[in-house]
């Protein structure tokens, strides 16, 4: 603050508690000596004989008021309030919470030690982690994957063998901390009305299924070919670097109709996961990392 | 003095009542009109673009505010959920700021880039889509009404006047900018705007 409103509210604050105490003392002065017997009364006379009295505040309350006046000072004096005066305790609301929140980081690291130097697939069966991970599930993620995990139309199936960015360790945790932006270009343009519906057909029989249409199907694959297989690959088996999807299993996170198949080629999608790594820090990702694993994890490899 | 005289004295009772209830204003708010700290802006935040003025809008004509606030308070509980605290210079180009005073649902200061913009579109038709315990009302016209794009030129001017720098050009291509939009989409790009400067602040 500049010179001037230091100033001025030194001397407001000043003049303030002055006057208040001044009010106080001036209109509180007890009884007259010279008062007759009895208690005063304001001198109005209503209905005839309904009469108010006139008694000085009981002490304890005029006590009160004045012990908040000294409170007053007390405060002033200790924390940050009279003009640029930091006050004796040099008290901010920022470097309480810094202080909060340093003992708080204490406490995680303790309880985070345990997990230290741990890879995401020994933290996935390690129970004490997949508790504390449950919980970080349920308070961050399930808002779109659900509490059970399972994910919802646009909203990835986590529980799925086959993520769309990849199953491995590191995806994983390069998904939840650095978010991900998928991008599923709009073909209509492209392929004309026609194509799409050919193209779809097309994808609907890379699942295994039999199209709706065999022959719009069988006109979808070369253009699938020229078109798609760039980012799904030449069988649909899609591209986690690239995160496009799969196309050949029987996992869709939109849908698996031939109609909702027809809307992403013709319209595109567009999605996002957010970054989590700035807000939740690196050791709760992991643990959040070991709890999606945990859902699906690979085949036991035999040694 | 006597407690009578300024009982029975009107004038002399307004004017004390005056002084009294004028004080706190005067030593708390007053100088912060004149002060840096809530004038300049926080780093990285910028005026609001045409579509994010208008979802703004939307945001004060649904009353939103009424159960989201936008101000996280230096406590360790609240840094912990949202990110870091509100700063004053996050608010310099808020007329009026949006701290409200009560959170029936989340605060909001930090949701931009929280969820996906598909995630916004299917909570604001219903919130019960993707949070089943939600009981946030519905807003499903927002996604059907296209925002009026006439007023948004005249709109930023008026905030030009109490100080938002928005250049000519911003305020000459605002109508073509916000043009065609839905109120949905307005809006989802304001909420997707909140906080995103306080991510390059640190923890």
């Amino acid at each position: 603050m500049s010179g001037f409103w230091n100033v001025w509210v030194m001397g407001l604050v000043t003049a303030n508690l002055v006057f208040v105490a001044w009010l106080l003392y001036a209109t509180s002065t007890g009884k007259k000596s010279d008062q007759p017997a009895g208690p005063e009364t304001t001198g109005h006379t209503w209905d005839g004989d309904l009469k108010e009295y006139n008694n000085p505040l009981p002490r304890w309350w005029l006590n009160v008021f004045y012990a908040s006046i000294v409170f007053a000072l007390l405060y002033l004096a200790l924390f940050p309030g009279f003009g640029n005066f930091k006050g004796l305790l040099a008290w901010t609301s920022s470097e309480q919470w810094a202080h909060q929140q340093a003992d708080a980081d204490a406490i995680v690291a303790r309880e985070f030690a345990k997990f230290d130097g741990k890879s995401v697939a020994e933290l996935s069966t390690d129970p004490d982690a997949m508790r504390i991970a449950k919980n970080l599930f349920a308070a961050n993620c399930s808002a779109c994957h659900g509490a059970d995990a399972h994910g919802g139309k646009g909203y990835p199936n986590l529980a799925s063998p086959n993520l769309t960015w990849g199953r491995t360790q590191d995806a994983i945790l390069a998904t939840i901390s650095m978010g991900r932006q998928g991008v599923m270009p709009a073909w209509k343009a492209a392929l004309g009305d026609t194509g799409v519906v050919q193209v779809a057909n097309y994808v609907y029989t890379l699942s295994g299924r039999t199209a709706p249409d065999p022959q719009a199907a069988a006109a979808g694959a070369p253009q699938f070919a020229a078109i798609c297989s760039a980012c799904h690959g030449s069988e649909g088996q899609g591209n986690a670097l690239l995160g496009a999807p799969n196309l050949s299993d029987d996992y869709w996170i939109y849908g698996s109709s031939l109609q909702t198949i027809t809307e992403t080629i013709a319209n595109g999608r567009q999605n996002r996961m957010p970054a989590w790594g700035e807000l939740l820090g690196s050791e709760r990702v992991k643990l959040l990392a070991a709890y999606v694993y945990s859902l699906a994890p690979p085949p036991a490899v035999a040694n | 003095m006597n407690h009578e005289k300024i009982e029975k004295n009107v004038g002399l009772l307004g004017v004390l009542t005056a002084i009294v209830i004028s004080v706190g204003g005067l030593v708390e708010i007053v100088p912060l009109y004149f002060t840096g700290q809530v004038g300049e802006a926080a780093p990285g935040i910028k005026p609001y673009t045409a579509l994010q003025l208008e979802g703004r809008d939307i945001y004060l004509r649904e009353g939103c505010y009424n159960c989201h606030s936008q101000m996280i308070r230096p406590l360790r509980a609240e840094t912990e959920r949202y990110g870091h605290y509100s700063l004053a210079g996050e608010s310099v180009y808020d007329h009026p700021f949006q701290f409200g005073s009560k959170r029936t649902g989340p605060d909001l200061a930090r949701v931009g880039g929280r969820y996906s913009e598909e995630w916004h579109r299917a909570h604001l038709n219903n919130p019960r889509d993707v949070v089943p315990e939600s009981n946030m009302p519905g807003f499903p016209w927002l996604a059907t009404t296209v925002v009026n794009a006439e007023g948004t030129a005249a709109k930023m001017k008026a905030l030009r006047t109490v100080g938002v720098p928005y250049s000519d050009e911003e305020i000459a291509g605002a109508h073509d900018a916000v043009a065609g939009h839905t109120e949905q989409d307005a809006l989802i790009d304001y909420l997707q705007s909140l906080g995103i400067a306080s991510k390059t602040w640190g923890k």
